[in-house]
């Protein structure tokens, strides 16, 4: 069943960002249907095309495919951003795990209460720099490559910029003590694919918009 | 460096343990060092072992690994647990996955407020019934194997199993409408390795008691 994966998703970035970042890494053209309604969710829910009547959801290679983690460790696997063996595997895994925790902070900013915001974008900017920054400027200062494990780019090395990214967009120079995750950046950003998707017009995602979040909080009932 | 794998937790469940119950159906042997205070955690990441400060860690083959995810795949992985190719991952880890959003209903339901417990309660048995139990009767319906993937003993059966358990501990006729999952749950207990884990003195851990709930609130620094 040749042809491009069906993302299926509301707009914006969500769970479904990670997603699209590792398939345009991997040079993997996709199309998106998109949710703009809770009868969209509801419509998808009844046609039984989620297993768990949740997205993201994509349909790929003849499976309809759901729950983030697993999507994104087979298209990690199937393109070659996966190691090349079980220890290489275990170290994307916790790298991708830490980035995870990290951003899955910064996602779910817009929907705590907006009194406590101040309070929370600070404990992201701590944690950035005090528990996960620091992880990944040694690990590369350790062994000096220019990607995270094995000497060769993984889905860690797509996963930490696409979190370093957005943890700038809360603070521009939060990278200052971090130099080797500067270089870094700039590196992995110049891959010719990733490149692409950075450029305007690509299906990347800008930050969340107050409507962005209504619309989320409608559909996904938050 | 041979040697048994060492496991750095609370003597409790909590996220670690799930990869008790993987360990111990790979018929893996482990050792548990215990965290009983806030100070031996805040140790414990003094000394580096802890890559993002958190425990579970687990030191096993040379490594100190963390996440609990990135340590479930491994020892699914290195003990043939994960199915036979690419697709039977994906299906392994979609199953687990959604066991996992399960657990972590299952696991913070004895943390909630009194006056909130009921109501979670609710929402934990409505989800187990009508969103994740009828996904895994009908793989097993439609297939008709006595395993979830590839009609072999994977890391989905494993925390399915766990799964099940926790579950009847919350209502212990949660698997009324489930016969497929009632047989899969005999069956798989029966497996000579979580046979063996299911018995008294075993490594498994009893639920949480309400009185060591403040202890265990004060080790990960969580506001009552």
């Amino acid at each position: 069943m040749a042809g491009k994966p069906k993302l299926h998703y509301s707009r914006g970035r969500g769970r479904m960002e990670s997603i699209r970042w590792l398939l345009a890494a991997a040079g993997v053209e996709f199309e998106e249907e998109f949710i703009e309604t809770k009868e969209d969710l509801e419509k998808l829910r009844n046609d039984g095309a989620l297993l768990f009547q949740q997205v993201p959801m994509v349909e790929i290679d003849g499976m309809k495919m759901v729950q983030t983690r697993a999507i994104l460790s087979y298209i990690a696997a199937k393109h070659n951003l996966y190691g090349k063996d079980l220890k290489e595997r275990a170290w994307i895994d916790m790298y991708v795990e830490g980035t995870t925790d990290l951003m899955w902070m910064i996602i779910y900013l817009p929907f705590q209460p907006a009194e406590a915001k101040g309070k929370n974008l600070a404990l992201i900017i701590e944690r950035a720099t005090a528990r996960y920054f620091p992880v990944y400027e040694k690990a590369l200062k350790d062994h000096g490559h220019d990607y995270l494990v094995g000497n060769k780019l993984s889905w860690a090395d797509i996963h930490l910029l696409e979190a370093i990214l957005m943890v700038e967009e809360c603070k521009p120079d939060v990278l200052s003590a971090f130099p080797l995750l500067q270089a870094f950046k700039e590196r992995i950003s110049n891959i010719p694919t990733i490149k692409k998707f950075l450029q305007p017009g690509s299906q990347r995602n800008p930050p969340e918009d107050e409507e962005c979040t209504e619309n989320a909080r409608k559909i996904f009932n938050i | 460096m041979p040697g048994k794998p060492k496991l750095y937790y609370f003597c409790g469940r909590g996220r670690m343990e799930s990869i008790r119950w993987l360990l111990a159906a790979a018929g893996v042997e482990f050792e548990e060092s215990f965290l009983e205070t806030r100070d031996d955690l805040l140790k414990l990441e003094k000394s580096g072992a802890l890559l993002f400060q958190q425990v579970p860690m687990v030191e096993m083959d040379g490594m100190k690994m963390v996440q609990t995810r990135a340590i479930l795949s491994y020892i699914a992985a290195k003990h043939n647990l994960y199915g036979k190719d690419l697709k039977e991952r994906v299906l392994i880890d979609m199953y687990v996955e959604a066991l996992m959003d399960l657990d972590e209903l299952l696991m913070h339901h004895p943390f909630q407020p009194a006056d909130k417990r009921e109501q979670d309660l609710a929402n934990i048995v409505d989800k187990a019934t009508n969103r994740y139990f009828p996904v895994y009767e009908k793989v097993l319906k439609n297939h008709g194997q006595d395993f979830l993937v590839g009609n072999q003993l994977s890391k989905a059966d494993v925390l399915l199993l766990e799964a099940l358990l926790m579950a009847e501990e919350c209502k212990p006729d949660i698997l009324a409408k489930f016969p497929l999952l009632q047989s899969f749950k005999a069956r798989i207990s029966n497996v000579p390795t979580i046979k063996k884990f299911l018995q008294p003195g075993s490594q498994r851990k009893p639920p949480i008691e309400e009185k060591d709930i403040p202890k265990v609130m004060k080790i990960f620094n969580v506001a009552q």
